[in-house]
């Protein structure tokens, strides 16, 4: 087991307000070997960017909890170290996440250079001259096809696509083991989005980064990653490989659902069948399984008692359907 | 989609011009567009941000004034229609925006947000049959009755999405143009709103034009698509033949950047295009693609690129496709 470089155990995280507490992530657990990528795919809401969030213990301070289970990151438990480790030691130089975002995830008034540079500067374990962190910067702003003279222009005179660019340059300044996307295409246009995705996954290939890549569009799942965990309603309902995910027949019935709402641009469909209702209130988690309500093919026991898990070599389905014809 | 010379089209525009005002310049966010469509069909209008789609549809309802050129709605030139007559147009054409959290008043309820349309138009005239249509148009979009009271912050992006939908559908329009209604949604959401707008097309008739940039959308909603490249229409077939065979470099680059969700594509290395849009304040005469188009020649720039019939009903603007 040593070789997994993450391994998330029955994390539970909520989020806690004086008058409600919202269960964001319902016991989920997944585990990533160095130079894999996970895609977790799911709707608005399902938890994706909190699992992202927890991993890096970036939850927002006072109202985000994690309440159960561990995140084994290398060997190390990331729950128990402090806030000053965290800093100093993970974040942003072993582990760092890029948002969805760009406009947002960068500091207007200060330029690209200087953002890249803090980064290396922060992290860099024997202290650099400014010169080899000039250097530093020219470097990864040219791996991401940035000319290195732009680097003293500030965010606003960078297009959309550009500003993604350096977002992913300063992630991938301090050559981290693990690289969390966070729907970094999703504000970009498609052949933006098909250059960008081209450049994430080329420098993946040659720096060998593992990368958890968070998506709603499973064309993006299908063309970059080996992991796929489909989430629902902060549970991880489906996980396996590619193949499992893409080309098996047994399947939960959302990633059924998820699969039937895309229109199919090889084939002919007068209608598309989305998924009836609405993913259950987080407030309130009902008894059974969390999908029994919008799911169609619904029994008795799906209100009541939670599904377990049908694990078949690399493929978990996490329903009722399959666990009782294993019994 | 059949016979497209034989019927009248609902709606036609010819060298519709739309510049904008910029520092002594002029920015062309739609740059000389003709089309057509019939009654009942759906013309998909595609393209990236910033290539003047939501412009071109906004032109045609004429809420931004065009700079040159005509639209006819049912033969007449609406350019020429006065306030009074506009208003009274208005109540056949309608439009649903992209995004449903902004496009409602917060401080309205379900109903009111419903019921304006019918009330500034004078449609009813005791409280009772208003009541009436407002809840049968619920019903119509699929909104539970008990909605009727709440506001829009109370509700999803697809309930929202459907309140502009009736609201839209209100005064039984003719046209509407629906700019990018499902892009803000989840894909299950979005995939009910479609199946809803399809239903609402069969049922009263309607004609659209869908805005949007999501080409498997596009697809399955359009009889005829457009393809748009900085204000200019680089190429204009119906649905099914423009999918089959893509002409323009630019559409073919479209295509082939769109992650497909079979693993059996993997192989395919994204076809990645150069560059990125250039600026569409007074550009150069020219083929408007021509700076990332790998198959560029001289030709391409110096004067207008003509859109060809190159087969039947399939418009390219290219001078080197046959």
């Amino acid at each position: 087991m040593s070789e997994n470089l993450l391994e998330v155990k029955d994390l539970e995280v909520i989020y806690k307000t004086d008058q409600k507490t919202v269960h964001a992530i319902n016991r989920i657990g997944f585990t990533l070997q160095r130079g894999e990528t996970l895609g977790i795919v799911g709707e608005t809401g399902a938890g994706k960017t909190t699992t992202g969030l927890s991993i890096l213990r970036l939850l927002p301070e006072r109202t985000g909890h994690v309440v159960g289970g561990s995140i084994i990151f290398d060997g190390t438990d990331l729950m128990k170290l402090s806030e000053e480790e965290m800093r100093s030691s993970i974040r942003g130089e072993r582990i760092s996440m890029i948002f969805q975002d760009p406009m947002t995830s960068l500091n207007p008034v200060m330029t690209v250079g200087e953002q890249i540079a803090e980064a290396i500067i922060y992290h860099s374990e024997s202290d650099k001259s400014s010169s080899e962190v000039e250097a530093r910067v020219d470097e990864v702003l040219e791996m991401v096809g940035i000319p290195a003279f732009r680097k003293k222009d500030y965010p606003h005179q960078f297009s959309g696509g550009m500003k993604q660019r350096v977002v992913i340059a300063m992630a991938l300044a301090c050559e981290p083991e693990l690289l969390i996307a966070d729907e970094p295409t999703t504000a970009l246009d498609v052949t933006i989005q098909a250059q960008v995705l081209a450049m994430i996954s080329e420098l993946r290939d040659r720096l060998g980064t593992a990368m958890i890549m968070i998506t709603n569009d499973l064309g993006i799942i299908a063309q970059i990653c080996d992991q796929v965990a489909v989430m629902y309603a902060g549970q991880l309902v489906e996980t396996g490989t590619l193949e499992d995910i893409f080309v098996k027949k047994e399947h939960h019935p959302y990633t059924v659902g998820l699969f039937g709402a895309i229109p199919n641009l090889n084939e002919e469909t007068d209608r598309l069948s989305p998924i009836d209702g609405l993913m259950p209130e987080l407030l309130k988690l009902p008894k059974g399984c969390f999908f029994a309500e919008r799911c169609p093919h619904c029994m008795e026991i799906c209100k009541s008692v939670p599904p377990k898990a049908h694990v078949n070599g690399t493929h978990r389905i996490t329903c009722h359907l399959f666990t009782s014809k294993d019994e | 989609m059949t016979n497209t010379q034989s019927k009248t089209p609902l709606l036609e525009v010819k060298h519709l011009k739309k510049y904008f005002n910029v520092k002594k310049s002029k920015l062309h966010a739609v740059d000389d567009v003709s089309a057509s469509i019939n009654e009942g069909t759906t013309l998909g209008v595609v393209g990236e941000s910033g290539c003047g789609k939501s412009t071109l549809g906004r032109v045609i309802l004429r809420l931004i004034e065009p700079t040159d050129g005509e639209i006819y709605f049912n033969g007449r030139n609406i350019r020429k229609a006065g306030k009074r007559e506009m208003r009274e147009l208005r109540k056949s054409m309608q439009i649903i925006f992209q995004d449903p959290y902004s496009s409602l008043n917060p401080r309205k309820s379900v109903y009111d947000l419903i019921a304006t349309p019918l009330i500034v138009n004078k449609m009813f005239k005791n409280r009772k049959e208003l009541e009436k249509r407002v809840i049968s148009l619920m019903d119509m979009v699929g909104l539970e009755e008990g909605l009727y009271n709440t506001y829009p912050h109370e509700l999803d992006g697809g309930r929202r999405q459907r309140i502009c939908i009736a609201r839209a559908s209100a005064l039984e329009p003719k046209f509407i143009v629906c700019d990018e209604p499902v892009s803000a949604l989840d894909v299950s959401i979005q995939a009910q709103i479609l199946n809803l707008l399809m239903d609402l097309q069969d049922e009263m008739g309607l004609t659209y034009m869908f805005i949007t940039h999501d080409m498997s959308v596009v697809k399955h909603i359009s009889d005829e698509i457009m393809v748009m490249y900085m204000g200019k229409c680089v190429e204009k077939a119906p649905s099914r033949e423009l999918f089959k065979n893509p002409l323009h470099p630019y559409t073919k680059a479209l295509f082939s950047a769109i992650p497909i969700p079979d693993i059996s594509m993997r192989t395919k290395k994204f076809h990645v295009i150069r560059g990125e849009v250039t600026s569409p304040i007074d550009p150069e005469p020219g083929c408007r693609f021509a700076p990332r188009c790998e198959y560029c020649q001289e030709g391409c720039v110096g004067k207008e690129i003509e859109l060809r019939e190159v087969s039947p009903s399939h418009f390219v603007a290219c001078p080197f496709v046959k």
